[in-house]
């Protein structure tokens, strides 16, 4: 058993490891928590369980933010 | 008028322009026409960050949403699921319930699917949403619409992006006639008479993108749009002249030489 999980964030392929919590997640990858809202599995996770929940094997995540629109 | 006020959702504005925030050369562009316009109220999309540049700069480094009402929209949705979950996750991004609600019908003409739209609208409502929704200028659908929670009826005045002005003058105005929520054209303007026309009709506000964002100087359109809105609300309250067909001088005929 590989200590790796395989996710899919934003339509992307990525490699993280076991026992990382979505925040984990968004701050490694740079991503200020604060302007985004993240849906995981497409179920939202809350800004305050964020540290909370782990991820697991074939997640899929979005993370999304405010752009310019009409 | 330095008093005239509309209240949507109960939140109170002074401005009845609402603008859109696509289309700009950059966030900088994109500010400064916000500013001319005095809006008080911008559009905003929901979409993916790009993961691979985390450190590019974000909309709201530019426009605050501290000062400035973000209306997160769900444009691009073209069924009720993708644009409930659309403003489900704009309202964790940022915590608005105050949304712009558009379903649209195909890539063409953007026109809106009504039956997806007030599908939507309903389980928004219910779920604590306060949606301003973009709609036909059908006013059964407006009513519609009204029954199924919507804090505002936003009918097109033109297809999106066509710049082609108000091209439904007699339905809008029925809409307003009939709406007990505020009723303001999206979509359609192309000009600064354009807006004065929508807000003659006795709409509540006028919402834009395209007129201002593709003007070869977007800050002074911008201005221009101030302006008309405030123009057309004003000409409304004062009560048009009516039509006549024939002259009717303006001088006196009395002691005429």
């Amino acid at each position: 058993m590989t200590d790796m999980l395989s996710i899919t964030v934003n339509g992307e392929p990525r490699r993280v490891a076991h026992g990382s919590s979505v925040a984990d997640l968004v701050e490694a990858l740079g991503i200020p928590l604060t302007k985004v809202a993240v849906e995981r599995n497409l179920e939202i996770v809350p800004r305050s369980t964020l540290a909370d929940v782990m991820l697991a094997e074939s997640d899929t995540l979005e993370i999304v933010h405010f752009v310019g629109g009409g | 008028m330095s008093n005239d006020t509309w209240t949507v959702a109960g939140r109170t504005f002074t401005s009845r322009l609402i603008v859109g925030t696509g289309k700009y050369k950059d966030f900088a562009q994109n500010a400064a026409a916000v500013a001319a316009s005095g809006a008080e109220i911008v559009t905003v999309a929901v979409r993916r960050v790009n993961v691979s540049d985390p450190k590019a700069p974000m909309l709201t480094d530019f426009i605050d949403p501290k000062k400035i009402t973000y209306l997160p929209n769900t444009a691009g949705c073209f069924d009720a699921d993708s644009a409930i979950r659309t403003l489900r996750l704009a309202r964790e991004a940022g915590g608005w319930d105050l949304v712009k609600l558009e379903v649209l019908g195909e890539a063409k003409t953007l026109y809106p699917n009504m039956v997806e739209t007030i599908k939507a609208c309903e389980v928004l409502a219910k779920d604590g949403f306060k949606p301003m929704v973009y709609c036909t200028d059908d006013p059964i659908a407006a009513k519609q619409l009204e029954d199924a929670g919507a804090v505002a009826i936003m009918p097109l005045g033109a297809p999106i992006g066509s710049g082609l002005g108000i091209q439904n003058r007699v339905t809008i105005r029925l809409i307003v006639e009939g709406a007990s929520v505020p009723v303001l054209v999206d979509a359609g303007v192309g000009t600064a008479s354009d807006a004065a026309v929508a807000m003659e009709l006795g709409c509540d506000g006028v919402l834009m993108n395209t007129a201002i964002a593709e003007a070869k100087d977007p800050i002074l359109m911008a201005h221009a749009m101030k302006l008309s809105v405030e123009a057309g609300r004003a000409a409304y309250l004062a009560g048009r002249m009516g039509l006549r067909k024939y002259a009717d001088p303006s001088s006196p005929l009395a002691g005429l030489i």
